[in-house]
C-alpha cells in the first residue's frame, strides 16, 4: 500500500512516474474515509479539490515537477484559510465560513506541489490542549482510542500519527503543535516568531502565534518549514532573516553540542516514566558527543500564568471582529444592532472561549491593565532574558515536552490547574518568541513521550541537527501505533 | 475567597458583547476565580525597573508605497455575508 510508505521512497516513485499524482491522492483519501471513521481527525476532506490539484500536478513536464514535497498529500489545521474551502476554526462561530483568499503557508505547500487533502479539528479557536474544545467532534489518540490527541492542534498530530497523511500543518501559541506531536508520537516544530508567516491564520494571541509543520520523521519536518518560512509582505511581523536550506544541517553529527537540562523541568509533577525516557534521550545524546550540564530557569515557573494573561487579553482584542455581521455566525431576526452582537457572540462561541475573552477583557479593562496585564508583559521580559542568559553558554535546552503522557478522554478538563501544570514546559517558549521541536523519545505507560529542544531566535537548523542526530540513533520514530496496523 | 461576583462578570462580558444570564454568570465567576488566582502568583516576582515586553522580537516598521494590491472581488466577499443588498452590508437601523 502507497500509504504506508515514507516520503522519500513516494518521492522516488513519483518522479519515475511508476506512481501518478492522482493514484496516491486517491489512495490517501480512500485511506483517510477508513481510518478517519474512528480518529476522527478532519473536519474537512477536499476530495473534488485534492484529485483536480492531482491531475494538474500529473500534466506538469518533466522538467515543471519537482521538489522534495511534490505530489505530497497534506492536512492543514482548520484555523489555516484556504479559499473556497470551509474554515470553521472548530467553532459554531464559522460554521460556514469559506474564505475568499489563500492563506500564505497554503499557497506556499501548493506552489511546492502539495496536495491539501482536507482540513483538522482542533480545540476551538485554538483553545485548549485535548482538542475536546472543539465544536464539532472529538478527536482520538491513535496510540489509545481512549484518550486524546493533545491540543490545540490535536487533530494535525492524530492524522500523521494515523498515517492519513504524512505532512500536516498545525498552530503553536503556547505548545499547540508540540504537545500534541507528544502526545501522538510524532515530529512537531514551533518555528520562531516570526520565521512563518501568520497571514491567514486566524489570529489568537498575535505576539505568540506560530505556524509549524507536523510529521512522522525530522527530515519530512524540515523540508516543510523550508518550504513556508520567509519573509511576507502581509505578515509585517515575519522576518527578512534568509531561510537556510534546513536539510543540509541533518548531519548526525552533534560531537561538542552544549546542552542545558534546566532542573525544573525534570521536577515535581513530571511522570516518573516521562522523566525516565528524557533522561535516557538526554543520555543518547552525550553518548553522541554532547556536553550536558543542568540550569536553573527559574522565571519559567511563571510563565503559565503570565500566558493565560497575555494570550488570553489577545485573544479578547483578536475575537472583536466577530460581530455576526460580515461573517459567520449570524442570528436570525434580530431587532437591533447591540442584539446582532450579543446573540453572535452568546450563540457563536463556546465555554472556553467565552471564558478567555472574559479574562482578557477583565485584564485589560481600567483599574486591572496595569496590575495584570503590564505586570504580565514585564514577567515575560525576565522570562524570555533567562533564555538569553542561558544561550550565552548553551547550544540548545532540552527537557520533555509534556509532563504526563496523552490524557483520558475527559479526565482533567474539568481540572484546569492540571493542563495550566503541563503549560510549564511549552508555554516560555511562545513567551520568548524562540524556536522548539518535539521528537518522540519514548513510552511511558505504553504512550509516546515527547523530548523538547529549544533553540535561540532563527536556530531551526540547529534544533534539526538535534533532532535529527536523536532521531537517527533511536528507533522511536518507527513505531506506529496500533491504530495503524493492518492498513 | 471569591473576586468575582456574579455582577462582576455580567458588568465585563458587556463589553465583550457576550449575553450572560445570572446561572452562566456563577459559573463563569468560579472559573475566573481559578483563573485570577493562579496570576496571584505573578505578584511575588520584583518587577520594579524592568521594562515590559510587547513583542518578542525587536522589529521595526515596515513601510512600501501606497498602491493597491491583492484587492478582492466585492461579489466574492459578499458571499461570506449573510444580509446584503446591492452591494452594501445590511444592518438593523442604528437611528431611533
Amino acid at each position: 500500500m502507497v500509504v504506508n510508505k515514507t516520503a522519500s521512497e513516494l518521492q522516488s516513485l513519483l518522479h519515475s512516474r511508476e506512481l501518478s499524482v492522482k493514484e496516491l491522492t486517491e489512495a490517501t483519501l480512500k485511506n483517510i474515509k477508513e481510518t478517519d471513521k474512528s480518529i476522527q481527525a478532519f473536519l474537512t476532506v477536499t476530495e473534488s479539490e485534492a484529485l483536480a490539484a492531482a491531475e494538474q500536478l500529473d500534466n506538469l513536464s518533466d522538467d515543471q515537477r519537482g521538489g522534495a514535497l511534490f505530489g505530497m498529500p497534506i492536512g492543514i489545521k482548520d484555523n489555516i484559510i484556504t479559499q473556497g474551502i470551509k474554515t470553521t476554526c472548530a467553532s459554531k462561530m464559522l460554521e460556514n465560513f469559506v474564505p475568499v483568499y489563500e492563506g500564505t503557508v497554503t499557497e506556499k505547500v501548493k506552489e511546492n506541489g502539495m496536495v491539501v487533502v482536507g482540513k483538522l479539528n482542533m480545540d476551538e479557536f485554538a483553545m485548549g490542549s485535548t482538542t475536546e474544545h472543539s465544536a464539532f467532534q472529538k478527536t482520538l489518540n491513535p496510540w489509545d482510542l481512549t484518550r486524546v490527541p493533545g491540543g490545540s492542534s490535536g487533530g494535525s498530530a492524530a492524522a500523521v500519527a494515523a498515517g492519513e497523511v504524512l505532512f500536516s500543518l498545525g498552530t503553536d501559541t503556547g505548545g499547540s503543535v508540540r504537545q500534541p506531536a507528544a502526545f501522538c508520537g510524532v515530529v512537531g516544530m514551533k518555528p520562531t516568531y516570526g520565521r512563518v508567516s501568520r497571514s491567514g491564520l486566524v489570529a489568537f494571541g498575535s505576539s505568540l502565534d506560530q505556524i509549524g509543520p507536523i510529521t512522522k520523521t525530522v527530515e519530512d519536518n524540515a523540508m516543510l518549514l523550508g518550504a513556508i518560512a520567509g519573509a511576507d509582505y502581509r505578515d509585517a511581523s515575519s522576518s527578512e532573516k534568509p531561510v537556510p536550506d534546513f536539510k543540509k544541517s541533518l548531519t548526525g553529527d552533534i560531537k561538542g553540542l552544549k546542552v542545558a537540562v534546566p532542573a525544573r523541568y525534570l521536577g515535581e509533577g513530571v511522570q516518573p516514566e516521562v522523566r525516565n525516557a528524557v533522561k535516557k534521550a538526554i543520555g543518547v545524546l552525550e553518548s553522541l558527543g554532547a556536553h550536558v550540564d543542568e540550569v536553573d530557569l527559574s522565571y519559567s515557573r511563571y510563565a503559565a500564568p503570565t500566558y493565560y494573561v497575555i494570550s488570553s487579553a489577545e485573544a479578547s482584542s483578536n475575537l472583536a471582529r466577530f460581530d455576526g455581521i460580515r461573517y459567520g455566525y449570524h442570528p436570525a431576526d434580530a431587532k437591533n444592532l447591540n442584539e446582532i452582537y450579543l446573540r453572535a457572540r452568546s450563540e457563536g462561541f463556546g465555554e472556553e472561549v467565552k471564558k478567555r475573552v472574559l479574562y482578557g477583557t477583565y485584564a485589560l479593562s481600567a483599574g486591572h491593565h496595569d496590575d495584570l496585564y503590564e505586570r504580565a508583559q514585564r514577567v515575560r521580559a525576565l522570562i524570555a532574558q533567562d533564555f538569553q542568559s542561558v544561550f550565552a553558554d548553551y547550544d540548545v535546552i532540552v527537557g520533555p515536552t509534556s509532563a504526563t503522557n496523552a490524557y483520558k478522554l475527559g479526565e482533567t478538563i474539568k481540572d484546569p490547574l492540571t493542563l495550566y501544570a503541563n503549560d510549564l514546559l511549552t508555554t516560555p517558549v511562545n513567551l520568548a518568541g524562540i524556536p522548539a521541536i518535539s521528537v518522540p523519545c519514548g513510552f511511558a505507560e505504553g504512550l509516546p513521550v515527547g523530548l523538547q529542544i529549544i533553540g535561540n531566535h532563527f536556530e531551526e537548523a540547529m534544533l534539526y541537527k538535534v533532532a535529527h542526530a536523536y532521531e537517527q540513533a533511536t528507533e522511536f520514530h518507527k513505531q506506529t501505533p496500533p491504530a495503524q496496523e493492518g492498513n | 475567597m471569591s473576586n468575582f461576583t456574579k455582577e462582576d462578570v455580567q458588568y465585563y462580558a458587556n463589553f465583550a458583547r457576550i449575553d450572560m444570564p445570572d446561572a452562566e454568570a456563577e459559573k463563569y465567576a468560579a472559573r475566573l476565580d481559578t483563573l485570577l488566582g493562579f496570576s496571584d502568583r505573578l505578584k511575588e516576582v520584583d518587577t520594579e525597573n524592568v521594562e515590559g515586553m510587547t513583542h518578542p522580537l525587536a522589529i521595526t516598521n515596515v513601510l512600501r508605497e501606497d498602491t493597491p494590491a491583492d484587492v478582492l472581488n466585492r461579489d466574492d466577499m459578499l458571499k461570506s455575508v449573510e444580509d446584503h443588498e446591492d452591494g452594501f452590508i445590511k444592518v438593523p437601523n442604528i437611528l431611533d
